[in-house]
């Protein structure tokens, strides 16, 4: 479904601050792949992501996604086979327009857009069907102002907007961070539930170990811009927080930094 | 005197109405675009000067305001292009472009003031007819902001305001923002252009100058429209017809002051300060109340 084949990216190149956020980078995910990525500060997990987005185009390297070269697509044109939702909740809507409008935005993901009407009344009845399938009440606030919503309700949102649409690849980046714990554990039941219903395949970016290892089929550590760990299958879920850190040290030669890792 | 300035008032209201549609073309990108542009300045004259010349060589009035209009569309297309493709800020483009329209306003008059005279041409309107050009001026802004308001109901009008609102999450969904943007910025100086051409036909002539603080005024037209409409319940077309109001609110108010002998040096920076506090006073209490928050240990700041 992805290839991402020797991917590379420096920013800063030839001053005092490059940095290599990826470094010849390659992975493969299949079809109804649910890969959990997770990766010290500055491994490249959300550089990887940037990049499969088109956000910017990378050095060198190869972007496939099922069957398409996407490497140097622009990033409007590439949002057709993607879904992605951010850490931050700001990111993934539009805050001066309605819930119905943000959902109708979504809907046409990939369609030309032309001088139809931008929602039908019928598109509204299937949104209140979708939002109340999220269970927070917004079935009932079509014609809100998507900035008046709070952080965990955007962020459902959004991932509704990643969704309704079916991508080929969706893409979660630390998308409950933000989040106060009990309704990160909301989005993240939402997100599973999403993700097994639509048996989307599925690259999200966690800093939470134990959902890391919770969610998915497959697990991938990177670190310095490589995927350094790669466990899926049985051997997966037999994975504990403690396992990943020792091993972790055993494949970079380094501690495991990140303070918000090991602490939840 | 009080009976002197009840007499200007008509002339103050169909000042305003013509303002307002540039006012509008103001909003379209300041509100809605999220884009300071100061291409108004120019394309305003623009407008005026494309009509003018087109009128005086006896061109259907009607026909020469489309060809203004069009021309403005092609100048705030220009500012787009340098904004997007060449990746100049958004107020730098703004003013290259207005110094290049500049200009071009003047080889298009030909000199930097050229007369359009009312008893001798085929003018739509006309100040020597105040009550006429305001019924003609209300038909024509009434016309284009129902059109606006459809036009922005649409999957290309919902994918101009998701830009002004949300250009990264308007990429996730597919929208090139780059074109949105230039036909944001196309479709506000188009207006501005037309509020230019029916502004010389108003008053008669076309200056290289009569654009000069241009966008301060629509500034202006903007915030007192949203203050006077802020209570009612929150509308497209609303908001376009605020803005029309508070440019006939904003010109009722000049006339007044100059009645009340206020030295006319002053009323550009009248028009300066009513912008700058209707936008600072927002942003100072949103400033308090978050220090205020902070201080008390707010989870914002945490």
């Amino acid at each position: 479904m992805l290839e991402l084949c020797n991917v590379t990216k420096v920013f800063n190149r030839g001053t005092i601050d490059e940095k290599i956020a990826l470094d010849h980078l390659s992975l493969t995910l299949s079809d109804g792949d649910f890969v959990t990525v997770i990766g010290g500060n500055g491994a490249g997990k959300s550089t990887m992501q940037n990049a499969i987005c088109g956000t910017w185009l990378p050095d060198a390297g190869k972007i496939v996604l099922d069957g398409i070269d996407v490497t140097a697509l622009p990033e409007y044109k590439r949002a057709k086979y993607l879904g992605r939702v951010y850490q931050d909740p700001q990111m993934g809507t539009a805050p001066g327009m309605r819930i119905e409008e943000n959902l109708a935005l979504a809907a046409r993901r990939g369609q030309r857009r032309g001088l139809r009407f931008g929602i039908h009344q019928k598109e509204r009845e299937a949104y209140k069907t979708a939002l109340s399938e999220l269970g927070l009440g917004l079935e009932s606030r079509l014609s809100a102002k998507v900035g008046t919503l709070s952080g965990g309700q955007r962020q459902a949102l959004t991932l509704l907007m990643a969704t309704m649409k079916k991508p080929k690849l969706l893409l979660l980046d630390e998308h409950t961070a933000a989040l106060d714990p009990k309704t990160a554990a909301k989005v993240m039941e939402l997100t599973e539930q999403i993700v097994t219903e639509n048996k989307l395949t599925t690259l999200m970016i966690t800093h939470n170990m134990r959902d890391a290892i919770r969610y998915g089929n497959r697990l991938i550590m990177l670190h310095e811009g490589r995927v350094i760990l790669d466990i899926s299958g049985e051997e997966k879920s037999k994975l504990t927080v403690s396992d990943l850190i020792e091993m972790f040290g055993r494949a970079s030669g380094s501690e495991f930094v990140s303070d918000r890792a090991i602490l939840s | 005197m009080f009976v002197q300035l009840l007499g200007a008032l008509p002339g103050a209201l169909a000042q305003g109405l013509v303002w307002g549609l540039m006012a509008i073309g103001v909003y379209l990108t300041f509100r809605i675009l999220d884009f300071a542009d100061l291409t108004v300045d120019g394309s305003i004259c623009t407008g005026a000067a494309v009509c003018t010349v087109l009128v005086l060589r006896g061109m259907n009035p009607w026909l020469a305001m489309l060809c203004a209009l069009i021309c403005g569309f092609i100048a705030g297309a220009l500012t787009g292009v340098l904004h997007i493709y060449l990746g100049i800020p958004a107020i730098l483009a703004g003013i290259l472009t207005q110094m290049v329209l500049w200009s071009v306003n003047l080889k298009i008059m030909g000199k930097a003031n050229l007369t359009l005279p009312a008893r001798t041409t085929p003018v739509l309107l006309s100040q020597l007819n105040i009550p006429s050009a305001i019924l003609i001026l209300f038909g024509i802004a009434a016309a284009l902001i129902v059109l606006l308001y459809a036009f922005f109901g649409t999957e290309l009008g919902c994918s101009i305001r998701a830009t002004g609102s949300n250009a990264v999450m308007s990429r996730a969904q597919g929208i090139n923002t780059g074109f949105t943007k230039i036909l944001g910025l196309a479709i506000s100086n188009a207006l501005v252009a037309l509020s230019g051409a029916l502004l010389c036909q108003y008053q008669g002539f076309a200056d290289i100058n009569m654009g000069r603080g241009a966008v301060v005024i629509g500034l202006a037209a903007v915030v007192i429209g949203e203050a006077l409409v802020s209570r009612l319940p929150q509308n497209f077309a609303l908001s376009l017809f605020g803005v029309l109001l508070g440019a006939v609110v904003y010109y009722i108010v000049y006339q007044t002051i100059i009645f009340v002998g206020f030295d006319t040096d002053f009323l550009k920076m009248f028009s300066a300060v009513v912008v700058g506090l209707f936008l600072g006073v927002p942003y100072l209490k949103k400033q308090i109340s978050v220090t205020f928050r902070s201080k008390k240990g707010g989870k914002t700041n945490a």
